[in-house]
């Protein structure tokens, strides 16, 4: 059963992107990861953004949250019931969206160190102008649901095993009823039981109308939370200008150029079972 | 398809276009033009040299540049140019509506006067006159800044790096400034330390809605501290954007070194 | 007490400073009282006496004294001291002008240290002597930071001053040269006269000039002008006060010096005024001679048994 697609309910749509690092400590060699993206995620979707490791899919997560600088094209986010071009405005406005609009859970926490780790889930509710008593109960909430011992809620997340620290950022990213939520693999380091857990809350958030796009490289997740797969994949080199030097170390860097293949239906397993 | 929009305009509190400083022959910084808007921390990186510090002098009124315009959104007269403010007007803006945060907190405090007394001064100066009232305002950014209540008279030649730098953040903030200027604020401090004076600054910062410019060689300083950052080299900007989009995905050669070549932990 | 006028000595001017030096003070002064309180430098010149003797203010003198004026000269209040003695004889000798120990004969009083118990009247001159006429300079070393903390009345750091005091004391322990502000805009110091005497240069009748031979800066307050001593609402200014009256008159409203009378711990308090005290005794010692009745006039020293 295909997701609701109402070209209204558009949250997240993405237009003719490229994007090509130039790595000038490295004698200036091109490599080309994307071109002519062209993305839509509607409210209450979960797209999935497939293909195989290293094909470039957290450099396409990363420029849609404005973390990487796509060279070309749009990406519109509907934000404030506007669409907004990420990539045309000035930052203090991306960093306003991503406040409120566009939630991103990363694969490694990063965060200011030796501050407890209930502040650190809380505090993006926080900046969202929810009181402070308010957020902490929800941080509570969500790390007891992702089975984060409350011994540990006071302590700072640097000494966690990396599924601790998943789970943290995982807390963190769900705190904020995010419009839009990019995912980084959210569920590569954890167990059967908080895995549930994540797919959980990836239901709940599209059940509020939250447009997901993300890269879970479980298949049980994907099957459990995706609608449609985003299909990225190896295709030749293209339009590369590499000079005699560069050649050699773009070999070394294994440069891969992502494209969109196909856009297929998931079977929606979840819901008619 | 939906009409694109941008969003609301905004005053920005600081608008610098063109600003430059030479010392001589030497450069100090070159066409330097920025705007910050309320609220927002913008990260100023570069080597040593590079002109930041000219930058952040030029910016806070205590160094003339040669050319270019600095204009401030002053509480009750709108955008002024601060280079055409008389100069008891820009000290008097210095002291109420900005702060100004040295790395060496000898430059910043009065090593002479207790903290309650470094932390009155500017009150103060604005004409508070009741002595109880000082102290209690006093003991409250104590409490903010996690110094002792104990302390209170105690002078901040006897205080440790940390404790004398918060008392710095302190005594600037108690005006309750729109704009703050650091300047390597976690310079001379202990690793140890450092992790908690960012969390505290990063903290109040947020709290008051307090727009800061932090010069620092420090890229993980900016990381976690700077919505926005500004790379120099030779007194030039070569690049800025987001914090993170520069640092993750730099486009200027210089960038590129300089964000390759932070140690990892 | 008072000696007339006499024959100025052979050989000077009159009054020690050539004229042209004199038209200079003069005008330094003219400055000063047109703008209350501030500072203004002067070229100070080398006088027949050591500086930190009160040359400043035998410079003001002698450019503003003139043959028919009475002058009287204190030191911490008394005419009898060294200081006060040599000041008076120079100006007997440069001048000849009369010169008196009663304060509401003099014209020009010139004082380290003092302000007469007798209220100034209008027409007359005080002259202070100043060591340090910046109020700041213990505060700020820089004179041209202190000179723009003056232009721009930034005073914030006095203040602080004062609460360090009440932080570390629980009240402004500063007892002398304490800070002023004049004409609600400078901040000055009144010279090292004790915080007792600052209520009586708030609109004084009197002219006050003074002089700071060393640091060649001359200030002052025209008659009728506000000098405010600095506070904190919760902490009111307040003068000294003592248990004790004067061991010798009985004055219960003036400034008591302490006395050390033997090896043994026995001290007394007597005014710092001598004029004022002998003028009060005196006064007694009339009404003790017209009427026998009269109650004893001095009150025994309190003595501290060791």
């Amino acid at each position: 059963m295909p997701a609701r697609m109402n070209t209204s309910d558009i949250r997240l749509h993405a237009r003719g992107l490229s994007k090509t690092f130039v790595l000038h400590t490295q004698g200036g060699v091109h490599i080309p990861v994307f071109d002519g993206i062209e993305l839509k995620v509607a409210s209450g979707e979960c797209v999935c953004l497939h293909g195989p490791s290293g094909a470039g899919k957290s450099t396409l997560l990363r420029s849609l949250y404005a973390n990487y600088k796509p060279d070309a094209g749009e990406i519109r986010v509907r934000h404030d019931g506007t669409m907004i071009d990420l990539l045309m405005v000035e930052p203090w406005e991306v960093v306003e969206i991503r406040r409120r609009t566009i939630g991103y859970v990363s694969q490694f926490l990063r965060v200011i160190p030796r501050v407890p780790t209930l502040d650190i889930v809380a505090e993006p509710a926080i900046v969202n102008g929810v009181a402070s008593g308010e957020a902490h109960a929800a941080a509570r909430t969500l790390l007891s649901r992702l089975r984060i011992p409350e011994r540990l809620w006071s302590l700072a997340p640097a000494t966690f095993s990396g599924g601790e620290q998943q789970r943290v950022n995982i807390a963190r990213g769900f705190i904020v009823d995010y419009p839009v939520l990019l995912l980084d693999e959210p569920t590569a380091s954890l167990d059967a039981a908080n895995r549930q857990t994540v797919i959980e809350l990836i239901n709940e958030a599209k059940a509020r109308g939250t447009a997901i796009f993300g890269i879970f490289h479980d298949e049980e997740v994907r099957e459990a939370v995706a609608d449609r797969l985003f299909e990225v994949g190896k295709q030749p080199l293209r339009k590369t200008r590499l000079s005699a030097t560069a050649a050699e170390a773009a070999a070394r860097c294994q440069p891969l150029l992502l494209r969109p293949v196909t856009t297929s239906i998931t079977r929606r397993q979840r819901n008619t079972r | 398809m939906t009409a694109l929009r941008k969003l609301a305009p905004r005053q920005a509190l600081l608008e610098v276009s063109g600003v430059s400083k030479s010392y001589g022959g030497q450069v100090g910084c070159v066409d330097v033009s920025f705007a910050i808007y309320p609220g927002e921390v913008l990260g100023v990186v570069g080597e040593s040299g590079s002109g930041k510090s000219t930058l952040l002098a030029c910016l806070s009124g205590r160094l003339a540049p040669d050319a270019g315009a600095i204009v401030y959104d002053m509480n009750d007269r709108g955008p002024v140019d601060i280079l055409s403010l008389s100069e008891p007007e820009r000290r008097r803006l210095a002291r109420t509506d900005w702060g100004i945060v040295h790395q060496n907190p000898r430059d910043g405090l009065r090593m002479d006067v207790s903290a309650g007394g470094n932390i009155g001064e500017r009150p103060m100066a604005i004409g508070a006159r009741h002595y109880g009232n000082l102290r209690t305002e006093a003991q409250d950014w104590l409490e903010k800044v996690e110094i002792d209540l104990a302390r209170t008279d105690d002078k901040p030649r006897t205080f440790s790096g940390g404790m004398q730098q918060r008392l710095q953040i302190a005594r600037n903030l108690v005006t309750k400034p729109r704009l703050v200027f650091m300047d390597e604020p976690t310079g001379g401090l202990d690793v140890s330390v450092q992790a908690r004076l960012l969390d505290l600054l990063r903290g109040l910062v947020r709290e008051l809605g307090i727009a800061a410019i932090i010069v620092t060689h420090d890229l993980a300083v900016v990381r976690l501290l700077a919505d926005r950052l500004m790379v120099m080299q030779r007194g030039r900007v070569i690049e800025q954007g987001l914090t993170d989009q520069v640092l993750d995905d730099p486009h200027h050669p210089y960038t590129q070194l300089l964000a390759s070549s932070v140690l990892q932990v | 007490m008072k000696r007339a006028s006499t024959r100025p000595a052979q050989g000077y001017n009159f009054a020690y400073l050539d004229e042209q030096t004199k038209r200079i003070i003069r005008r330094t002064l003219l400055k000063a009282l047109s703008i209350p309180g501030h500072q203004v430098p002067f070229g100070g010149r080398e006088m027949p006496l050591a500086y930190g003797w009160g040359t400043g203010g035998i410079q003001v003198t002698a450019s503003i004294i003139g043959p028919e004026d009475t002058l009287k000269v204190i030191d911490q209040g008394a005419d009898d001291t060294t200081n006060a003695v040599s000041i008076r004889r120079f100006f007997e000798i440069v001048t000849g002008v009369a010169t008196t120990e009663r304060a509401e004969e003099a014209n020009i009083i010139q004082t380290r240290h003092r302000i007469p118990e007798t209220p100034l009247q209008e027409g007359q001159i005080i002259v202070y002597q100043v060591p340090q006429p910046e109020p700041l300079r213990k505060i700020e070393p820089r004179e041209t930071e202190t000179r723009k903390m003056h232009s721009y009345a930034e005073y914030g750091a006095m203040q602080v001053a004062l609460y360090e005091d009440i932080a570390r004391f629980g009240y402004i322990a500063k007892t002398y040269d304490y800070p002023t502000l004049v004409n609600a805009r400078h901040l000055m110091s009144p010279s090292p006269i004790p915080k007792f005497d600052n209520p009586k240069m708030e609109s004084s009748p009197a002219i006050q000039l003074f002089g700071a031979g060393r640091e060649k800066r001359i200030y002052a307050v025209p008659p009728y002008t506000s000098v405010r001593s600095l506070d904190f609402d919760d902490h009111p200014f307040e003068v000294q006060k003592w248990e004790q009256c004067c061991a010798l008159c009985g004055s219960t409203t003036s400034y008591l010096d302490e006395v050390i009378t033997d090896d043994n711990g026995g001290h007394m308090f007597v005014c710092s005024d001598t004029d004022f005290c002998n003028t009060r005794q005196r006064e007694q010692a009339q009404a003790g001679e017209a009427d026998d009745s009269a109650p004893p006039t001095a009150l025994a020293a309190t003595e501290i048994p060791s």
